[in-house]
Order: structure tokens, then sequence, then C-alpha cells
């Protein structure tokens, strides 16, 4: 068990919608992915597929497979709730329940039946401190998590996920609805994080990307136009799409 | 050119003044509809302590509000509206109860779990159930209800020789007909507030590895709390306000709030009376409206700070 994902020729349709066209790829474990390309182009897709959030929209069909350390978490006999466990996700807009902030981190813990007080405390300071928010939280654990603010909150919803011990992280668009301090410091964590976990994150920050990724996709159009080492797709791109992007020719956003 | 242009500056400054005037114009409009729906609110209020008060003076307020004795007719008249005002408390109190608890589980059930088709169908009942006019439920309940808790009251007391027999005309089968009354419009709040809590607090539930139950119990229903609030305070509304239906299974006699007693409402004490009644009989219902205009404010006020407190919690 070490977090490495692969898709193999991996179709998804929202009904007629052909939203991802076979998409063959490999995440590396404890690396950070990150997956780039124009609005609309199927990242969050691709990214909901790896945890099968993708089960709860009506009328999807999919076709190929994704293998989460070898095994096809499609597979009919798959346990949904643990594959949840084992892959985590941080949503763009912060989202943390209305409950305190302990509450906020051990939710995880208590719905996979963690309810020893001394567990759940050493889970919960923790994941607080992996999250780089502990310092900030410590002496107003029982205060409501809504009092916190936007960055804190991302945090917190970071902290949360990783409070169920995950192996991969799945991220999409962690810092689009925050400010630039708030930002700088979720790169640092997601870098801090690499060490540990699998880290996938869709951005649509470039710089972003090249900062904290080690390999990285370019998505078009719901295909997979190259991906590979981070620096090599940024720095000198096989495909002449992905340069046209990387380099703002924005032509293919339309 | 430059005509062109000093014409359009003047179609401009035309089409601004007569947006300026819309804009007043509508802004009067409201403040009237307003101004309007509070001075009918305040001359109510008026005429109710105005018709209200002179018995209440005559009777004394002690002897109105906490007398147990309802004789308004006997040669040494009584007019205590205690019993009234418990049997609507405990009639109320009961039915909201019960409505919003069934409500927000069936909600729950509706929202989350049952399939599309059911939901859509029970949406649609509900919203039918919510408009039909007591009259019809009162009808139901008389003809269904009182027989089947009848019977229920002559198993339990069989051979007793102390329990008046209310035929199944009682408070329960008046709290169960306003549960029933109330229920539509619990599911159908319940419904909408469920469906207004941000898609990111379901999906972080279950990209947790939550199931749909752990989430809706654990996250949604607390996340939905105050519009579950208002509808109860909804529901409190229509079960005080109800008249018609509960007089048709209530037994309507004047006795103390217990399950199996045939009991009168506030509401119903003044429908039963109003046709007949004479004198300070009379004016002793006005105060029981009073009694009914008041409660009513305080439960709507206490009900709409607990609202406000949780909404301050919320955004907070
Ligand atoms: N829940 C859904 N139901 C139906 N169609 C969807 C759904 N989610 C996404 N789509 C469609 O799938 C395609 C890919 O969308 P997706 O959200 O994956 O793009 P994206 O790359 O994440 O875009 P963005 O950068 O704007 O977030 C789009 O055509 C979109 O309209
Ligand atoms: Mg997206």
């Amino acid at each position: 068990m070490s977090g490495r994902l692969t898709a193999e020729n991996f179709h998804l349709w929202y009904g007629e919608n052909h939203a991802l066209k076979g998409i063959s790829l490999t995440v590396p474990e404890r690396e950070v992915f990150a997956l780039i390309g124009p609005s609309g182009c199927g990242k969050s897709t691709f990214l909901r597929s790896l945890n099968r959030m993708t089960d709860l929209v009506e009328g999807v069909k999919r076709k190929g497979r994704i293998l989460l350390d070898g095994q096809d978490i499609y597979l009919p006999g798959i346990d949904v709730t643990r594959l949840r466990k084992r892959v985590g996700m941080v949503f763009q807009k912060p989202s943390p329940f209305p409950m305190s902030i302990y509450d906020n981190v051990a939710y995880g813990p208590r719905i996979h039946g963690v309810k020893a007080r001394s567990q759940l405390d050493g889970l919960v300071e923790a994941s607080l401190r992996a999250a780089a928010l502990w310092g900030e939280v410590s002496d107003r654990l029982k205060k409501p998590a809504l009092g916190l603010s936007g960055g804190q909150q991302q945090r917190l919803c970071i902290a949360r996920a990783l409070a169920v011990q995950p192996e991969v992280l799945l991220m999409d668009e962690p810092t689009s609805a925050l400010d630039p301090l708030s930002t700088g410091k979720i790169e640092e964590l997601i870098l801090s994080l690499r060490s540990r976990y699998t880290v996938v994150i869709v951005t649509h920050n470039l710089g972003q990307a090249v900062k904290v990724s080690d390999q990285a996709a370019f998505f078009l159009d719901g295909t997979l136009v190259e991906w590979g080492p981070a620096p090599e797709l940024f720095g000198m791109p096989k495909d002449r799409r992905t340069e046209d992007y990387i380099t703002g020719r924005r032509s293919l956003d339309g | 050119m430059v005509k062109n242009i000093l014409r359009s500056r003047g179609n401009l400054s035309r089409a601004e003044r007569s947006r300026k005037f819309w804009d007043s114009f509508m802004y009067w409009c409201f403040s009237l509809c307003g101004l309007s729906a509070i001075a009918a609110v305040c001359g109510i209020a008026a005429y109710m302590v105005l018709a209200g008060t002179p018995a209440i003076n005559e009777i004394g307020l002690f002897h109105f509000l906490l007398g147990s004795r309802w004789e308004p007719t006997a040669p040494q008249p009584a007019f205590g509206v205690l019993p009234m005002i418990l049997t609507s408390v405990a009639g109320t109190a009961l039915s909201v109860l019960a409505s919003v608890l069934v409500g927000t589980l069936t909600a729950v059930f509706l929202e989350e779990l049952a399939p599309n088709r059911l939901r859509q169908a029970a949406q649609a009942t509900a919203a039918l159930m919510a408009g039909l006019p007591s009259v019809v439920y009162g009808l139901v309940g008389a003809t269904l209800l009182v027989p089947l808790v009848g019977k229920a009251e002559n198993a339990l007391f069989r051979g007793s020789s102390s329990h008046i027999f209310t035929g199944g005309a009682n408070l329960l089968s008046a709290s169960i007909l306003l549960t029933v009354m109330i229920l539509p419009t619990a599911i159908q709040v319940g419904g909408i507030s469920l469906r207004a809590v941000p898609r990111e607090l379901r999906e972080a539930s279950l990209a947790l590895g939550a199931d749909r139950t752990e989430t809706a119990f654990k996250v949604l229903i607390p996340a939905a709390r105050p519009g579950i609030v208002t509808g109860a305070v909804l529901g409190t509304g229509r079960a005080m306000g109800e008249a018609m239906a509960v007089m048709m299974v209530s037994g309507n006699a004047v006795n103390f709030p217990l399950p199996f007693h045939s009991v009168r409402f506030l509401t119903t004490g003044i429908v039963t009376e109003m046709g007949y009644s004479s004198g300070l009989h009379r004016k002793a219902l006005f105060s029981i409206g009073l009694a009914l205009f008041v409660w009513i404010l305080a439960t709507d006020l206490i009900l709409e700070a607990l609202v406000q407190r949780e909404g301050g919690g919320q955004s907070a």
C-alpha cells in the first residue's frame, strides 16, 4: 500500500457528453502530480474519478480502468467507503462542517470507528500540525470552525482529510478561493506533504504547478495531450498545444 | 457625426430620467405595501386589546387565566380558560414536535436516499396535502381516526368506572390530526432546507468515507437546522390557529388535556359559542381571542429569536 495510481484508457461520459476520452497515465507514489488545462477540459472529472466521486452524478458511464496499487477501484466488490478513506479529497471552496474545529477533524476518524478519546486527540493534533494550523487553533479547538478565516478553513479541510490517514490526497483548485498569503502557506504545505502522501492537484495557476509539482499532465477537451516530469513539461513541452497553453496563447480556451 | 453624438446624449438622459422616475415610483409602491401591512397588524392588535380587555377587567386576570371552570351560562357563571390554554399548548406542542420529527426524517429519506421517481411523487403529494382545506381533514378525522382511537380507548379502559369515555373524540385524536395536517409543510420545508445545504458539505462528508445516512444525520441535518426551526414556526402557527378540523375530533368539552379526555382548544372555544353568546360571555370570547393573539405573538417571537441565534451561529 503506497498510493500509486494508474489510469488505463479511461473514458467517462456525462449522459451524451464524452468528458474523458481514453486517459492513460501513472501517478507515482509520494509525488505531487499537477493536472492543468483550460476550463472544461475534464480535470475535475478525472480527479473525481480517482475516488469515485463521479458515482454521485446521475447518468455517468465509464470505460477503462483506474488502479490503486494495482487494484481496479471500479471492480464490483470494491468498498467505496474504504476507497475514499485511502484516497482523500480537498475541494475548491473551503467547506468546514458547522461544528467545532476539533469535531471537524475528528469527523472522519469517528466515521471509521475510532472512539477512544486519547486516540482522537492524538489524530486531531497530528493532522492539524501536518496542515500547519495547530499553532493558530490549539487554544480554540472547541470553537466553531466557521469562525476561521478562509485560508485557515482550507487548511482545516486539509487536516480533516489527513485525519483518516489516507495514502492519496486529491486537491481540486485548493487555493483559487484564497488570498496570496494563504495560497503561499498552502503551497508550502503541499510541498511538505509530499514525503508522506501522493498528491494530485488541479490548478489553473501555472506558477503554482511549477512550484509544487514533480509530475504534470496537460488536458485538452477530454484528452490527455501529454504528461511527464514537471520541469520537462513546463520547460520543453513536446506538443505544440501544450506549449501554446503554457506560453499563454490562450486561443485554446474558447 | 457630432449631431449623432448629441442626439444620443439627449436620448440617454431622457432614458435616465425615466429610469429615475420608475425607481422612485417603485420605491414608494414598496414602501406603501410595507406600511399598510404594518398598519394592518397594528390595527388588529389594537382592536384585540380594546375588545378583549373589558371582560378580563370584569372577571379579573387571575380568575380568567388560571380559573379551571368555564361555565359561562351557569347561574353563577365562571370564566376560567386555563383548561383551554393548556389544551392548546399541549395539542400544539405534541403535534409540532411529532410532525417536525417525522417530517425531517421523511425529507432526509426523500432527498438523500429515495429514487427520483418516488421523491417526485411524494413531493407532489405533500404539496397537494398542504393545500387541502382543513374541513377535509376534519371529515376524514371524524370518520376514520375517531372510531379507531375510540377502539383503542375501549380496550385500554375496559371495566374502568372512573373514566369518562369519549368515543375517540379526544386530545389524542386532535393531536394526531394536527400532526397529519402540519406534516406536509414540515416535509416540504425540511426538503427545501436540506437542498439549501451547500453541495460541498455533502461531498466533503462522502469524500471522507461517510455513507449517505451518516452524512445526512451528522452533517446535513445540523446544517439545515435553521430551516427546520423555521418549519416548526410555520407549523406552530397552523396548529394554534386551527379550529375547524380540531373541533370535529376533539370532543369539544372543557377539560384538562390528557390523551383520552375530550378537550376544547382556545380557537374552538371561540367558534363554538360565538353564535349564541351575549353580554359578558360574548366579551369573554374576545378575551380568549386576545389570549390566543398574545400567545401566538410570544411563540413567534421566541422561535424567531431561536432562528436568529441559529443563523448567527451559522455565519459567524
Ligand atoms: N456533474 C456534471 N454533470 C454533467 N456534466 C458535467 C458535470 N461535471 C462536469 N461536466 C462536464 O464535463 C466536462 C468537463 O468538466 P470538468 O468540470 O471536469 O472540467 P474542468 O477541467 O475541471 O474545468 P474547470 O477548470 O472549469 O474546473 C465539461 O463539459 C462539463 O460541462
Ligand atoms: Mg474543475
